[in-house]
């Protein structure tokens, strides 16, 4: 255990601040983590705000617009280590759903003077703009993982986060599989655990928002999904979510698209 | 029919249907907790019951590859469902399970786990091929060099009505496995349910006490005609078959065969299959830590070998590919696990060809192996 308490600061990018209400949300927990370690800059908590550099920087949301990836790099140099917070800062989020199509048109649609915004083509994960230590997944994220990471940290050991799908967690706490029960879609086999699986535990399918997880056999999620599906397109829906522009299931989009085209 | 006369150990016996709640109050006094198949939010699961009328009355079920379905009967059975994917398994080795709490005390630790309160289970309804897989696992987590705990501690307590399946599901494949439909040992009391009465053999002492001031009559010999005549029925129909005849060396033997690749390939790795197996007994240990790092907790849960963090060692997973992962589940049930226990570790009880998101038919796959093999 260090001597010093770590300083830790929580930023915030392009994101609904979830994250950040999973961290201010843990209750039981929170007495504890400002004893642990040093809330340094944490905007969403408090204005004070102490000078870095710090030890610890938790990052929630995605990089949208010019000014977040200059933001980035700065955060980037005034910290340690650096943890990607949520789905938005691991693979986008929602809004990189403009990703696949014309940040324009949108703007156009939503903003009565879309020639006042600044902002970028796509929405992208904090990864593909500075070195991260450690991305965590979900959305929101999942209060126990922010919890492990900070305290693996604390011990200089490596965090225990599962390496397998949704289904081991249905498994565990006894829910029968919706595909199989329910008949309904779920992309739970190639999703990430960390969640608890909650969705299917509630009888609806997982949409993946903890990012696809390790050696998913996409062909066989597809073929699987698309036999199942309720109406034209909803495999490609469940797969293009919070989480649809991680590299997994941008491929399994990919390889369904086309088949779709040629159904109609 | 006087009340105080008890049946013999090892009699069959009829009773009234409702006369069946006076058993379940009677496990209740003597501080049994009854388990039994029962429908929440539209699922077969087990769980607690209180009485005869939270058994699902009236259903059927549906079972195919990937697809499980409840069906509404017109006939007013309590035992005619074939078990979900909840098996009896989750209630002697429980899917997570804490084995050790730790304070720091000082310079040391201190070890401040809290003895687990362990119910006595009263599980109604087991099946043939579920009685065949607590043996199994008797011999997994009960062995003579080595006990586990908490399994035995669960294990020694429990109390079973098994019941004999008289209408098996698309999916099972019992009588392969020699496990069933009939039940035959290990049983306190085995119940056959006919349509008007229950029809229970008495295997214990304890059951036999139990059933002091419960109105019975010996069962008559139409009554034992009847049950043969319709355990003799379940088990022509079960259409789907295993040829265990040249297992474990079939697999053994050709372990390097394309043909696992092929499975490889519709195999999502989710781990459904041994989730839901009523033998697979895989753990792992997680530890969690305090945030003051006073407190440290080591608890037990469920694994799979379709884990890609299972058998993971210094330079990565020895199984880093989802073929091999198949292949290791189906050649140790097959395979290995005869070397190991003396039997395979299969019951035939259809679970996981059931509730394989993908469809994958274990049964198939052993035959289309064995195909690939002789061309």
């Amino acid at each position: 255990m260090t001597t010093k308490k770590p300083a830790v600061a929580v930023y915030k990018f392009s994101s609904c601040d979830g994250c950040q209400l999973s961290i201010l949300n843990m209750e039981d927990e929170l007495l504890n983590l400002a004893e642990a370690i040093d809330i340094a800059f944490f905007l969403e908590a408090t204005r004070a705000q102490k000078p870095g550099p710090y030890d610890i920087a938790l990052v929630e949301g995605s990089i949208t617009t010019p000014h977040e990836i200059e933001r980035i790099r700065e955060v980037r140099a005034n910290a340690k280590v650096v943890i990607a917070l949520g789905t938005c800062a691991t693979a986008g989020g929602i809004q990189a759903l403009r990703n696949f199509a014309s940040a324009e048109e949108y703007a156009k649609v939503v903003y009565a003077h879309p020639e006042y915004l600044h902002y970028l083509q796509t929405a992208t994960p904090i990864a593909e703009h500075i070195q991260v230590d450690m991305e965590l997944w979900g959305c929101p994220v999942n209060k126990a993982q922010v919890i492990e990471v900070i305290v693996a940290l604390l011990n200089n050991r490596r965090p225990n986060l599962p390496p397998h799908s949704v289904c081991l967690e249905c498994k565990r706490r006894g829910t029968p599989c919706v595909i199989v029960d329910k008949g309904i879609p779920c992309i739970g086999p190639a999703t990430q655990a960390g969640c608890g699986a909650i969705c299917p535990a509630m009888g609806r399918g997982c949409y993946g928002c903890f990012g696809p997880a390790r050696d998913v056999n996409t062909d066989a999620m597809a073929n699987m999904l698309l036999k199942m599906e309720r109406y034209p397109g909803e495999t490609a829906r469940l797969f293009r979510g919070i989480s649809g522009y991680a590299p997994t299931f941008r491929t399994i989009v990919d390889e369904i698209l086309p088949a779709n085209e040629e159904a109609k | 029919m006087p009340s105080d006369r008890l049946p013999d150990i090892g009699s069959t016996i009829t009773i009234e249907k409702p006369a069946f709640n006076l058993l379940l109050s009677r496990l209740k006094e003597e501080g049994y907790l009854p388990i039994g198949p029962r429908i929440k939010n539209d699922s077969l699961i087990y769980e607690e019951i209180e009485s005869l009328e939270d058994l699902p009355r009236g259903y059927s079920t549906e079972q195919k590859p990937g697809s499980f379905r409840l069906v509404r009967e017109k006939h007013a059975r309590y035992f005619d469902i074939i078990p979900g994917s909840h098996s009896w398994k989750q209630f002697l080795f429980p899917s997570r399970v804490e084995l050790f709490t730790l304070r720091k005390n000082g310079k040391g630790w201190e070890n401040t786990t809290q003895p687990a309160e362990i119910p006595s289970y009263a599980f109604i309804g087991v099946r043939a091929c579920e009685l065949a897989a607590i043996q199994i696992q008797d011999n997994i987590f009960m062995r003579s060099d080595f006990t586990d705990p908490i399994y035995r501690a669960r294990r020694q307590r429990v109390f079973i009505v098994s019941v004999n399946c008289t209408h098996p599901a698309e999916t099972c494949f019992c009588t392969s496995m020699g496990t069933g439909p009939r039940v035959k040992e290990l049983f306190d009391l085995s119940l056959t349910e006919l349509d008007d009465v229950f029809v229970l053999t008495v295997g214990s002492q304890l059951a036999r006490r139990l059933m002091t001031g419960i109105p019975f009559d010996d069962a008559s010999g139409y009554i034992l005609t009847n049950v043969e005549h319709r355990l003799n029925h379940a088990e022509q129909q079960m259409r789907r078959r295993l040829d265990t005849s040249d297992l474990p060396e079939l697999i053994l033997e050709h372990l390097d065969h394309p043909y696992w690749n092929e499975i490889g390939k519709r195999c999502l790795s989710c781990a459904s299959c041994t989730q839901v197996c009523p033998t697979c007994f895989c753990w792992d240990t997680q530890d969690e830590m305090s945030l003051d790092g006073k407190t440290a907790k080591r608890t037990r849960v469920w694994d799979s070998c379709f884990n890609p963090g299972y058998s993971h060692q210094a330079g990565g997973n020895t199984r880093p590919t989802i073929y091999s992962r198949y292949r290791q589940w189906m050649s140790h049930k097959f395979g290995t696990w005869k070397q190991q226990y003396g039997t395979l570790g299969c019951v035939g009880c259809g679970r996981c060809i059931t509730w394989c998101p993908a469809e994958i038919d274990i049964t198939e796959e052993i035959a289309a192996l064995r195909n690939e093999v002789k061309r």
